[in-house]
């Protein structure tokens, strides 16, 4: 790396070189053994006799092996057979989130979420929460029988009941709600139509958690479409993102990071890049792959907007609208630059829940001449229907005593709204309340009758997430509980007497097969579209004439009374990119998921920038922090306090999802519920608080961050960097290139080796990880959980810094700045470093090296190289000495320190503590036992399927047929998986492998480095740097 | 399937190693003997009990007992009828042959032998053949010569590789006289030493009449043998405890080695299925019942409803009328919706990942090389030790099945270069941890 005066660090503790730190650091593991369980300790007695018993075990074990039974099936289905895995095209919908996806099933258990490569939607990828909702199936919390008042009954008894009650209500004209979040299933929506015959006083009242309302209502004033246009960051080189965390939680994060990444990726052949803007008051995944990120108060949203606009009017010769000014005019000019520099292929997005601000946002993409290339009304996103005003209507009337009926489908708006309470409160006042929720929430407490829907893998449904772009959910397991698809409900409740099955069936026969012409037959149309999980109906469309009118002024006029510049302390809330809106907070793997930006798990917290740490007296060091008590709104709640580089200055953060009070064991307490802070009013829900106090408690708390847990010990040259510039003048930019002193001369670290290295005949695994494209959003880790049998181990034992992840995502925050500068001393230092640092993601996992430390230090050789460049790990074989750990660079060997399976201290590892959760585990990986090291595999186990997959039909395997699980989970295709021993792989193509003249490959590709290449270990992992498309003069400033 | 075992002569447990060596060096002095108590008995069964002798009557009687009889009857062991081993010299020939044509009219005349015989079984019906006389003498004389032969050893390991003889020196010394030669031995050795001692006392008291001998001499000669003193010498107690230590040791590891290692595992099955009946005389190929091993991890135990491919027809053994009580069982999980719960005979640990398909589809291996001559047996046993050492061996000792296989092409190409002897499973890195645990 050349000598510049960028500092990396990981956390606010190194920035500070704080003592604590430094002494963490030194060391691969805590320096205590918190693991006596009881107070007293063990004395050496308790060993002996131990020991004792444990001989008379061992001795009586060997004497008669356990009987072990082998029960094949009864009558065995044609398509399961044992051990072998079979795959069914699906559709996850979780709240109004969408993803097509493909569910890998053993035994007919559902194991394992991957992408539908064939959805145009989604785009073959996945996300966290898309990935941990194979567990959810297991959730040991979820209803098992239908109930009546807290009571189960059975489905017959339920039925008759329903149907006479609402059959009463109807007759009296009486009011009955469908209170539920989008439905993107048209099915549905016409099994909804069927109940609503039949009880003809009936509305659906449709919201949404995290409300786009605003943007709805703006497109139907300005378009005169009710929905969302289909956006297209792939063609867009400049794009503009106002608190819009599009590429973690916004409408549909998966194909827009796919996108996104398309326009970020860099080769040889491909020498152009887009840019990214974001003005943001948190610091989200958008901004943190920002080019240019400027923090901002959430009061000043419209005016950033309102502002831009005026910019690019005053450049289209377009009349201008009377906005306050703002502050940060430097970047905003410089977005508006090159929007109109890039008219036509930009997108400018907004995530304020607002229909002037979106109107304006409109506008602006208008004027840019977006509408038709880049956002296009060809296939509207149907996922987002909610409409806040009907449901606060909804509220007023149900507190009023005017609606007799309520359903709420799916939905729990006790707590996901801001009206929650007032909704819990007046539920009494309705004759009738049903609930279809899967689990007896904060809502289905309060309801008389329950009718406890499906989870999605055990349904049939269909959906439509854009326009014309369907797909089927099909069931993947035969339901776990007396449970019934509320669309089944509906039906029998609307007096149809058809399975649900049927029902779509019947639709899709009379409308897509009827609308294609290739297949004749209808069975042979509906197999087909089952297999393939999507079809994609006729892509041309009427839409795309649609002209905008929107009225700029009228909204830049609401705009300016709207927005102020705020001062004190604001309140923004997000959702975090594990729990989203705690639909599945239940789910313990994304309860252990950190926050992709602070590394905080099983828990939200106030985030605030360190200025305002300062202001206040806060300090955290090394997860040691504060609680305060936040007075935002109409509530008052206390949580600990995480410091956040880059959090807007007067501005605090919040995630919305936590605080579950009736989800289950593993979700309730913990956090807290920022829905309850916030306030809805007919024009939508607000999503942040002006005027909030803090006030430290002086309790000092310790909060799971696994930011600082591993580091490289200061070897700076870890993340390589440069900007786009710098790239297109030398495509080796930002490498840092070492060089090892020998006899003859100065040699590349590769070239020396004290080892004569191995010989790869067959395969020769190995890795590609595109730091430019890896947006950071965890699919992967999660993923790696999944398939790899990881344990949770709960909050306490990750603040014991003993999480097991095999795959973690490293979080790197870069600033201009000089630690040696001794006028930049202390806190200011720190205030100016964190303010809005740069961030850099870095997958970390065991590098597979090729000189591997960790094998020569094994003393049981537990440890070993493969002939296909694998670092083996053999659970079995290994005795626990830890010296492997110790003497990894990378730090990523993970040790169990407990027995986490079939243990009663660990409640939260649901996946392996009860009967049920067990269904989860993936049969083709060992679950480990107390005592042994373990560590990234490469996934062997689908290395070893994929090469047998290849030898039973004599043929070498094919490239992409074998891939981890991480790059199989990876929406951005960041992280390539393959074969260097196949010169037409993606990988070798992507490293430009070729042959040197000693019979060694080289790699070509400029862009590619091992972390720590000068300590020579080899590893079969390559990262390409990371590119940002700063100006240089930016870079320097 | 089911040919002839090819199966490589893997290390083989140090007891038999032992063994055999034992019994070569006794075969080597005994064996003239033997073999002429061989001829003697061979001689003296002849032609007095009308039982013919003739290779090819009782090749015949083979023919026919392989195809009637195994299901219920097998030689030396009691099936779902008697062990029928020296059946000649038991019954008389009238009785044999009215039986095996009406079992039920001989129990009904009242024939105590006959009677005891249906009681002790059970009474399970034996079903009646329709043979002549002379058939069922072919099969008398079949009984015969097998009961004649001197048994062959239980022993699995026994079983042939290319029809070479596996155990050495020692085969066809049947085992049950192992234990007279070794009894026999010892009575020489004591002999032996009777006949040492005679002569040493003899001479001893020659010596003492004499009186020119010398003081050395008298020593010698007078020097009393004192068993006392020599086992308190510091020469005895070393040896001793050398012995005794390095006894014990070597039991403490060859026990360990033993622990989990369940080699010989028969337990009783809940339904007295037969692979014998089934594999061996029926030739069922493994893959129709097994339907994973050429696909899968698991070779599959089969469902009760490929068990009534055949069943619904099938449903009784030995063209027995009425339903087969075994049989009947698997009737009744399907009626009850209640699975069969066989036990498990091969229980690789968790930790060890092991595939069939890669076997048996890609290797090429036959069935028998790890779970012996399965169309032998009645009841399941594990054959093979299924430790790691045994796979491991097997690895090194396997060549690849390389051929008509794309996958392996350039690897042998690559392989020839270097090397003049066969790919093995260990040259593909065979041996690797991460083959079979992870």
């Amino acid at each position: 790396m050349k000598e510049n005066t960028k500092i990396y660090w990981k956390g606010i503790e190194q920035l500070k070189n704080d003592p604590e730190f430094v002494k963490n650091a030194d060391k691969e593991f805590p320096e205590y053994l918190p693991i006596s369980e009881n107070e007293n300790g063990n004395s050496r007695r308790d060993f002996l006799k131990l020991m004792g018993f444990g001989v008379a075990a061992v001795s009586l074990a060997a004497c008669e092996a356990p009987i072990r039974k082998a029960i094949p099936y009864l009558n065995k289905p044609v398509d399961v057979d044992p051990s072998v895995a079979n795959y069914y095209a699906s559709t996850y919908i979780n709240g109004s989130d969408y993803c097509s996806v493909v569910v890998k099933t053993r035994e007919g258990r559902p194991i394992k979420i991957e992408g539908n490569k064939l959805s145009k939607f989604s785009g073959g990828g996945t996300t966290a929460q898309v990935e941990a909702s194979v567990l959810s199936l297991y959730d040991k919390q979820r209803l098992q029988n239908p109930m009546k008042s807290g009571a189960a009954v059975t489905w017959d008894a339920l039925d008759a009941e329903v149907k006479s009650k609402l059959g009463e209500i109807a007759a009296a004209g009486g009011q009955i709600k469908i209170v539920t979040h989008s439905i993107v299933s048209p099915s549905t929506k016409k099994a909804i139509a069927k109940f609503i015959a039949a009880y003809p006083s009936t509305q659906v009242i449709t919201y949404d958690a995290s409300s786009y309302s605003g943007a709805l209502n703006a497109n139907l004033s300005s378009f005169g479409i009710r929905a969302l246009p289909s956006y297209n960051f792939n063609k867009s080189k400049t794009t503009v993102s106002f608190g819009a965390d599009f590429l973690g939680t916004w409408l549909n994060p998966v194909a827009f990071s796919k996108q996104f990444a398309e326009t970020r990726k860099l080769g040889p052949k491909k020498k152009e890049m887009s840019r990214l803007y974001s003005f943001e008051s948190n610091l989200s995944l958008t901004g943190a792959n920002a080019d240019y990120r400027s923090p901002i108060r959430p009061s000043e949203v419209g005016l950033y907007v309102g502002n831009l606009y005026n910019l690019i009017a005053a450049k289209a010769g377009a009349p201008a609208i009377s906005v306050a000014k703002v502050d940060d005019t430097a970047t905003l000019t410089k977005a508006a630059n090159d929007l109109w520099a890039s008219k036509g292929s930009s997108i400018v997005v907004s995530g304020e829940n607002d229909i002037s601000v979106q109107t304006v946002v409109n506008a602006i993409n208008n004027l840019l001449g977006n509408y038709g290339s880049t956002l296009s009304w060809d296939a509207p996103v149907m996922t987002k229907q909610g409409d806040d005003a009907m449901m606060d209507v909804f509220v007023t009337d149900l507190s009023q005593g005017l609606v007799s009926g309520v359903i709420f489908f799916n939905c729990n708006p006790v707590y996901d709204h801001p009206k929650g309470a007032v909704i819990g409160s007046s539920l009494a006042k309705a004759k009738f309340t049903l609930s279809t929720s899967d689990r007896v929430d904060e809502t289905t407490s309060q309801v008389t009758y329950v009718a406890p829907d499906n989870h999605y893998l055990e349904s049939w449904n269909d959906a439509e997430p854009a326009k014309g772009q369907y797909s089927l959910s099909q069931p993947a397991i035969s339901n776990i509980f007396n449970t019934r698809q509320a669309q089944q409900s509906f039906l029998t409740w609307g007096n149809v007497s058809t399975s649900y099955l049927d029902f779509i069936k019947e639709n899709w026969k009379e409308t897509h097969f009827a609308s294609q012409t290739e297949i004749a037959d209808f069975q042979t149309f509906w197999d087909q579209c089952l297999y393939n999980g999507v079809f994609e109906g006729d892509a041309t469309s009427t839409m795309s004439a649609v002209e905008f009118s929107g009225d700029v002024n009228a909204a830049g006029t609401k705009i300016a009374g709207k927005y102020k510049k705020g001062t004190g302390l604001e309140l923004v809330t997000y959702e975090s990119i594990a729990i989203g809106a705690g639909e599945q907070a239940n789910n313990p793997w994304l309860q252990e998921m950190p926050d992709p930006l602070s590394k905080v798990c099983w828990e939200n917290y106030i985030s605030m920038s360190q200025s305002t740490a300062n202001e206040l007296g806060i300090e955290m060091k090394e997860g040691f922090t504060t609680k305060v008590n936040v007075k935002a709104g109409i509530g008052t709640v206390t949580l600990p306090v995480v410091v956040q580089p880059g959090q807007a200055a007067g501005t605090v953060g919040l995630a919305l999802g936590y605080g579950r009070t009736k989800a289950g064991k593993v979700a309730d307490g913990v956090g807290v519920n920022a829905f309850a802070l916030l306030s809805s009013n007919s024009e939508g829900i607000v999503y942040s608080v002006a005027g909030v106090t803090i006030e430290p408690t002086g309790e000092s708390y310790r909060i799971a961050q696994t930011q600082t847990h591993q580091t490289f010990m200061g070897r700076e040259t870890v993340i390589q960097e440069a900007t786009l510039a710098e790239y297109k003048a030398d495509a080796s930019a930002g490498r840092y290139k070492p060089m090892i002193s020998s006899y003859s001369g100065p040699k590349k670290p590769n070239a020396v080796s004290l080892w004569k290295g191995h010989e790869y005949n067959n395969h020769h695994w190995g890795m590609v990880i595109d730091l430019n494209s890896c947006t950071g959003c965890a699919a992967c880790s999660v993923a790696c959980q999944v398939e790899n049998n990881i344990p949770v181990v709960g909050k306490e034992e990750v603040v014991n810094r003993r999480e097991m992840a095999w795959l973690r995502i490293d979080r790197y925050y870069s600033s201009q700045g000089n630690k040696e500068d001794k006028s930049m001393e202390g806190l200011s230092m720190l205030e100016k470093a964190s303010e809005n640092p740069e961030v850099t993601f870095q997958p970390m996992m065991c590098q597979q090296c090729n000189n591997a430390p960790c094998e020569t230090v094994c003393p049981v050789a537990a440890t070993t190289h493969s002939t296909e460049g694998l670092n083996q790990m053999t659970y079995n074989r290994c005795i626990g000495t830890r010296y492997c750990a110790n003497n990894c660079p990378f730090k990523v060997r993970r040790f169990n320190w407990f027995k986490y399976h079939d243990n009663r201290q660990f409640p939260d590892n649901t996946a392996m503590n009860n009967e049920l959760g067990k269904m989860v585990l993936n049969p083709d990986v060992v679950v480990r036992a107390r005592g042994v090291m373990e560590k990234c595999s490469f996934c062997v186990q689908r290395i070893q399927t994929g090469k047998l997959n290849a030898k039973k039909q004599g043929r070498r395997p094919v490239d992409g047929e074998i891939s981890t699980a991480c790059a199989t989970a990876c929406p951005t295709e960041a992280i390539v998986f393959g074969d260097m021993k196949d010169s037409n792989s993606r990988i070798s193509q992507l490293l430009r492998l070729s042959a040197t003249e000693e019979g060694d490959t080289e790699v070509k590709e400029e862009r590619a480095y091992n972390v720590l290449e000068e300590i020579g270990v080899k590893p079969n992992v390559w990262y390409f740097t990371k590119i940002r498309n700063k100006e240089l003069t930016d870079n320097q400033a | 399937m089911l040919k002839p075992v090819k199966f490589s002569p893997f290390k083989e447990k140090s007891r038999h190693l032992t063994r055999t060596f034992c019994l070569s060096l006794v075969a080597l002095i005994f064996s003239a003997t033997v073999a002429f108590a061989q001829d003697g008995e061979a001689a003296s069964g002849g032609a007095d009990d009308g039982i013919p002798s003739d290779p090819a009557v009782i090749s015949a009687g083979e023919a026919l007992f392989k195809q009637n009889c195994t299901v219920c009857h097998a030689i030396n062991d009691r099936v779902v009828g008697p062990a029928l081993r020296d059946i000649h010299t038991r019954r008389p020939l009238p009785w044999i042959i009215s039986f095996v044509q009406n079992s039920q009219k001989v129990i009904q005349s009242g024939d105590d032998y006959a009677v005891k015989l249906y009681n002790e079984y059970n009474k399970t019906q034996m079903t009646s053949f329709d043979f002549s006389n002379e058939e069922i003498l072919s099969v008398v004389a079949y009984l015969k010569a097998e009961s004649t032969k001197p048994a062959e050893t239980a022993d699995p390991t026994t079983t042939t590789t290319d029809g070479q003889v596996a155990q050495g020196g020692g085969s066809g010394v049947p085992s049950e006289y192992i234990n007279i030669i070794l009894i026999g031995l010892l009575i020489v050795l004591a002999l032996i030493l009777l006949v040492l001692v005679l002569i040493v006392s003899v001479l001893t008291k020659y010596l003492a009449q004499k009186d020119d001998l010398d003081e050395a001499d008298k020593d010698v000669v007078q020097n009393r043998f004192d068993l006392g003193k020599t086992l308190k010498g510091n020469t005895f107690m070393g040896f001793a405890v050398f012995i005794f230590t390095a006894i014990v040791l070597k039991s403490v590891i060859d026990g360990l080695f033993t622990v989990g290692v369940q080699q010989g595992y028969q337990p009783a099955q809940p339904i007295a299925f037969s692979h014998k009946l089934h594999a061996g005389q029926m030739e069922i190929d493994c893959n129709y019942c097994h339907t994973g091993v050429r696909t899968s991890k698991s070779a599959n135990i089969p469902s009760p409803n490929i068990c009534m491919n055949c069943h619904t027809v099938i449903q009784n053994v030995g063209g027995q009328t009425g339903m087969s009580p075994e049989i009947q069982k698997i009737y009744n999980a399907i009626d009850n919706n209640q699975p069969i719960e066989w036990v498990r005979v091969h229980n690789l640990p968790d930790l060890a990942y092991f595939n069939h398909s890669q076997h048996v589809k890609v290797g090429g291996l036959e069935c028998q090389t790890c779970h012996g001559e399965i169309q032998e047996m009645d009841v399941v046993y594990q054959f093979a030790p299924l430790t790691m050492g045994w796979c491991i061996n097997c690895h090194r000792e396997t060549q690849i099945n390389t051929k008509d296989n794309a996958y392996y092409d350039k690897l042998v190409e690559l392989h020839e270069k270097k090397s003049k002897k066969p790919m093995t499973v260990e040259d593909n890195g065979g041996l690797e941890c991460a083959k079979c645990h992870y």
